[in-house]
């Protein structure tokens, strides 16, 4: 079935069956990880898989991305899923102090990037109308 | 909200980004961002991105980041303080006591912001920055991925199953403001500030709903 996989920055649609297994290829685009004989990996990590994950050139990435800690849910008709940042993740990424960097629409819609202020000091603040 | 603050400081190589936290879009977030003739960046946040990003909890949060790039302040209320909490719910107002309180502690925030922009005070240091991170916990985790299918299913005209993501959402992330309101608004303008939320407010007992920065 087409499936909806919306990412915390992105919304994919893929080819699934079974909940998500999927062509690697598929996976690969959604997850940024690379199925290999070792395990799904990205950059120089390989993350094991259970034999139960991988069938040929299809990943489970359900259970991959459960492997990672990161949460994986869906509707009641699971044809779309959210896959959330693993905590492990995001919470390394704040202890190094590095400012998470995001894209978001100004209100024209022109995309604005919080590193391109780099030199400058910033002051990032909430609001909201409700 | 931070005009004032920002034409003061614009040429000591600093910048303001508001971000609204806006899941029914720019449209919905114009009118004020039109009333306060910004020059800073005023951006749009559907999907709550920027809160799962520096795991935020409630609006207005702020977040104190060097030219390098660096995090010197983590989230903190961002001069607002819970003196609304005494106000009078028929009339809408605080008392004058209240109301002057409520002005010297706003006062007080923007005057760290200027004083980290001219001299470098109230930047924190490396340590003292991990210390105050709240921990991002895989319930929090879980929270946010529901967040962004109920605003996602909610978009997309399934307005029963997206409520139910997100009411799933704010059980498993009771601390977070912005994940309720947020969910309350979609379901009715107004319903985010209506007597479900004071019930909330109410609930809280001796905690805060704005927790005051540690400056």
């Amino acid at each position: 079935m087409t499936t909806t996989i919306l990412t915390p920055t992105e919304e994919f649609t893929v080819a699934t069956r079974h909940g998500l297994w999927m062509k690697a290829a598929d996976a690969e685009k959604v997850t940024g990880w690379t199925l290999k004989p070792e395990g799904m990996c990205r950059d120089e990590l390989c993350v094991p898989l259970p034999p139960s994950a991988v069938a040929g050139d299809e990943v489970d990435v359900a259970a991959f991305w459960h492997k990672l800690g990161g949460p994986a849910v869906s509707n009641q008709d699971r044809d779309v899923w959210a896959l959330g940042a693993p905590p492990d993740e995001r919470n390394a990424a704040l202890k190094d102090r590095e400012a998470p960097d995001f894209t978001l629409p100004d209100i024209d819609g022109v995309p604005r990037t919080l590193s391109q202020l780099r030199g400058k000091k910033v002051f990032v603040a909430t609001w909201a109308s409700w | 909200m931070w005009q004032q603050l920002y034409g003061e400081l614009k040429d000591k190589n600093f910048m303001v980004v508001a971000v609204a936290e806006e899941s029914r879009g720019a449209d919905h977030a114009r009118q004020w961002i039109d009333a306060a003739k910004s020059e800073y960046w005023q951006l749009i946040d559907v999907e709550h991105r920027l809160e799962d990003l520096y795991n935020l909890v409630n609006v207005p949060q702020a977040i104190w980041i060097d030219e390098g790039g660096k995090i010197v302040r983590p989230p903190e209320t961002a001069g607002s303080t819970d003196h609304f909490r005494r106000m009078d719910l028929k009339t809408r107002t605080m008392s004058p006591e209240d109301q002057a309180a409520r002005q010297a502690a706003r006062e007080a925030y923007l005057n760290a912001v200027r004083a980290w922009v001219t001299t470098g005070k109230y930047a924190l240091d490396e340590g003292e920055v991990r210390e105050r991170l709240p921990e991002v916990t895989p319930a929090i985790a879980e929270a946010r991925a529901r967040f962004r299918l109920g605003v996602w299913l909610r978009l997309h005209g399934n307005t029963v199953e997206g409520d139910r993501q997100m009411d799933e959402a704010s059980a498993l992330h009771p601390e977070s403001w912005s994940m309720w309101r947020q969910a309350a608004d979609l379901d009715e303008v107004g319903k985010a500030s209506g007597p479900g939320f004071w019930q909330r407010v109410q609930a809280l007992g001796e905690k805060p709903y704005y927790p005051p920065p540690k400056l």
